[in-house]
């Protein structure tokens, strides 16, 4: 009945050619059965087992085929046991061990899932085995922390002074933004929701450009569609801001699947809130990406807040983190306020991501500090205490500062220096992008297909025809051309 | 009938008898006889032979060769990372899909019936149909998401319903209707090429269909243009509007029609979205009447548009008001003798055509 592992390992390579699996797994099969283990996940199969098809049946759907498992099932086997000799049941879907104790899996765990954290309130760290981060990732990666927090202020006034029409903060979310990007490479392609204009910030992304698309003026990368804060760029590989929830996490996992068939030395990277996490885009991004070993992450800004709805509210489990379990999706929860946690996760992330082709979620634990967005005013609905110890005890800028100046990388001076750099730059920004034309009329019509259809180019003409006759309906700002 | 569409081309009833030889020759007007089933599914195994970026997903396209073999034997061809079958959730592998697409690859999303793609539809016009121009060509999608549509026999109202007006009537998509397997080919191979995403509706019954192809239809680089409808008769007395499976109807009231000596013009649209209004509207000139036919549901349907964009270019062409043949207001019934009476009938079209020549005649249907 049992046999020897060195045979099965043959008929899987048969099995492999006559499925033609191009460019998967090499020998990943084997090295993610053994190294990864999984041993708490799987306890009574062990690898030791004498039991060959065991392993073959529980190892992840690496050749995307049924038919070999429904075999298996109607195989004799005499007796299917475990390691001590317990009885094992056949199902579709893999051995499991029966139990004459009916024991339900509590709803909650003990305790919860924790919180990787590296640097304590006052940006001490507090064990040494995460990526050591040099003093010019260190303090660029304050700096740009420093100017999202800055930019974020000025455009929100800016709002409220009904110079643009909407905007939304990330402040108290610049670590989880900016520590992040640090930790990725450029290729590494981005599904944001719309509170991580931090990455596109690292990556390059100017505060004009930022104000461009805020003004919808003739400069902005999205010619004046969308509404603030929905900025995309290409060269920065960061996929447009789409207004509806979610909907970027399944789309990040089918661009995981592109890169992986490209063979492509990088992964995807979406992001989402605690609200985001309850829709069924979430749902089924996760368990693809698991199933399609699709080289992704999936980074939770669990904030506590959906608009003004309390994670108590969003989902009785604990957190996010825990439903990684439930998809087979390798996960973590970290402190999200803390940028050298998040830096390290996700390092590791992308490394297991792109290497081994799996899906990793991470949970990172903060706090919404701002309001939603400028239509919001969160004060409503939730102690103005609260918001204000988030936003100065807990401030996840300052915390990294006082590392960086525990390192003597940086100062007083140099604090004062770049924020008086910051606030000027943004204010010109903005007074330079108020000022620019908004985009032609022909605008209006192009980019709707690849190539304009003869009913717009018809509706273009129609519609200079009648500017030209009725200017005064017209406001004298919009360019006729 | 089941089976042959007898078409009265000159030679093509000779097709049917030529020795082997001659098939061998490359004669325009040569005949194979292929069913629209086969002509997607060498569609697919063409493209995504000519191209590594084309991939199938969807739920049993692979192991089960397609819920209505369209996708037969492209599992064993081409490999489990080209042709996947996806866990029951259309919102999700239509996101996924879309990803791809935003990435590079050209995914073709399999519905079972178009009637799930209610599950997906806000990935397919927020994300896909979007994307292109709120992304200001940053992202293009080309995506093509196929599948029946419309009524099949005796399966009630959530399996039956046509969306082509849906779709239609969305800027960024480009919505195909084919009718015959040159049809098939030639628009499924299109919708693969183009950049922007295509919803590609096609009929399930039209499936076992077998209609006479020639050798250039057959060839693998074969294409039909996009927003360009087909005359598949020629007439002078009235033009009848149709796609799908209302042309072979069409085309059998336009034989009956010829018996009183009414001479129609059938158009197939092939293409819901771009419209070929030029087409509609240059035969709607000659003939001065009009008709349309579908089988979806009559308000806001395909017909009103076709309708309302005749009104606009050729009303003082127009000898009768024009005439809207659709299904019934309803919810599909199950049981035959209903659903024949919610779907349009042959003596439909042939009533209709007859009011418009101001043949009078019932407005009720009497089968």
């Amino acid at each position: 009945m049992a046999l020897p592992l060195g045979k099965s390992k043959r008929i899987l390579q048969c099995l492999k050619s006559k499925i033609c699996v191009v460019g998967l797994g090499k020998n990943s099969f084997w090295s993610g059965w053994f190294h990864h283990g999984c041993p708490s996940s799987m306890a009574p199969l062990a690898p030791t087992c004498r039991n060959p098809d065991a392993v073959l049946v529980n190892a992840a759907t690496q050749f995307a085929t049924r038919r070999f498992e429904s075999t298996k099932a109607e195989k004799h086997v005499d007796s299917l046991c475990d390691a001590e000799g317990n009885q094992l049941l056949d199902f579709p879907g893999g051995k499991v061990a029966f139990t004459s104790e009916m024991r339900f899996i509590p709803e909650s765990p003990m305790e919860r899932a924790h919180c990787y954290r590296v640097l304590d309130d006052n940006g001490q760290p507090n064990m040494s085995n995460f990526v050591q981060v040099s003093k010019e990732v260190a303090v660029k990666m304050y700096a740009t922390m420093l100017t999202l927090q800055v930019m974020d202020t000025i455009f929100y006034e800016a709002q409220r002074q009904g110079r643009i029409s909407f905007y939304v903060t990330s402040i108290g979310e610049e670590a989880i933004n900016v520590a992040s990007a640090a930790a990725l490479s450029i290729d590494d392609v981005i599904f944001p929701q719309y509170r991580e204009p931090g990455v596109l910030l690292w990556r390059g992304f100017t505060l004009q450009e930022f104000a461009n698309q805020c003004f919808g003026n003739k400069a902005d990368y999205g010619k004046g569609r969308q509404m603030p804060i929905h900025y995309g760029s290409n060269k920065h590989n960061y996929v447009t801001v789409s207004s509806t929830v979610a909907t970027q996490i399944p789309q990040a996992v089918g661009a995981a699947y592109s890169l992986k068939m490209d063979g492509k030395d990088a992964c995807t990277v979406t992001y989402f809130g605690d609200g985001g996490s309850s829709t069924g885009d979430f749902h089924a991004a996760l368990n693809f990406a698991a199933v399609m070993e699709a080289p992704v992450i999936f980074i939770c800004r669990n904030n506590g807040w959906a608009i003004s709805t309390p994670v108590s509210d969003q989902f009785r489990s604990d957190g996010v983190v825990v439903r990684g379990r439930g998809y087979g999706v390798r996960s973590i929860r970290v402190d999200g306020n803390d940028a050298l946690a998040m830096y390290t996760a996700v390092h590791a992330a992308r490394k297991m991501a792109i290497t081994e082709h799996r899906p990793i979620l991470i949970e990172a634990l903060t706090y919404r500090a701002g309001h939603h967005s400028t239509s919001d005013d969160s004060s409503k609905y939730r102690p103005v205490s609260e918001i204000e110890l988030w936003r100065m005890a807990r401030d996840p800028v300052s915390r990294l500062r006082r590392w960086i100046e525990s390192n003597d990388w940086w100062s007083g001076e140099a604090e004062s220096e770049l924020r008086s750099n910051v606030r000027k730059e943004v204010l010109d920004a903005i007074q330079v992008a108020e000022r620019v034309e908004k985009p032609p009329i022909a605008e209006i019509f192009t980019d709707v297909y690849d190539a304009p259809p003869s009913n717009l180019c018809e509706q273009e003409k129609l519609l200079r025809e009648t500017i030209r006759r009725y200017p005064q309906d017209y406001p004298p700002d919009v360019p006729a051309l | 009938m089941l089976g042959i569409v007898s078409r009265k081309v000159l030679g093509q009833s000779l097709g049917r008898i030529r020795p082997a030889v001659w098939a061998l020759r490359n004669y325009s007007s040569a005949e194979k006889q292929m069913t629209v089933r086969d002509a997607l599914n060498s569609a697919l195994d063409e493209e995504m032979s000519a191209d590594p970026k084309v991939f199938l997903m969807g739920e049993e396209v692979g192991e089960y060769q397609g819920a209505y073999k369209i996708s037969k034997g492209l599992l064993e061809k081409y490999g489990p990372e080209r042709v996947l079958d996806t866990p029951i959730t259309e919102a999700g592998f239509t996101g996924i899909g879309v990803g791809a697409a935003y990435y590079g690859l050209k995914p073709v999303v399999e519905f079972m019936t178009f009637n799930f793609s209610m599950q997906a539809i806000d990935h397919i016009i927020n994300s896909a149909a979007k994307s292109n121009y709120m992304s200001a060509g940053q992202i293009s999608v080309p995506i093509v998401f196929r599948g029946p549509n419309g009524a099949a026999a005796g399966v009630g109202a959530q399996h039956s319903q046509c969306y082509a007006a849906w779709y239609g009537s969305c800027p960024g998509l480009k919505v195909l209707s084919p009718y015959s397997s040159e049809d098939a080919r030639g628009l499924l191979k299109a919708a693969i090429r183009d950049p922007d995403p295509v919803i590609f509706l096609e009929n399930e019954l039209l499936y076992g269909e077998s209609f006479p192809i020639s050798a250039e239809v057959l060839d693998s680089s074969f294409c039909l243009p996009i927003g360009k409808a087909k005359i598949e008769r020629e007439g002078r007395d009235v033009t009848i509007t149709a796609f799908s499976k209302m042309v072979g109807f069409a085309l059998k009231a336009a034989d009956i029609l010829a018996k009183d000596g009414i001479s129609a013009e059938i158009i197939n649209l092939r293409s819901i979205r771009p419209l070929d209004t030029p087409t509609i509207n240059a035969s709607v000139r000659k003939t001065n009447r009009l008709v349309t036919v579908e089988e979806g549901f009559p308000q806001h349907g395909v017909g009103a548009e076709i309708c309302m964009a005749v009104v606009e270019e050729s009303f003082g062409y127009l000898d009768a008001p024009v005439e809207r043949i659709a299904g019934a207001d309803v919810p599909m019934p199950y049981a035959a003798n209903l659903e024949r009476m919610a779907v349009p009938q042959i003596e439909d079209i042939v009533r209709a055509a007859k009011r418009a020549c101001y043949r009078s005649t019932a407005m009720a249907a009497t089968a």
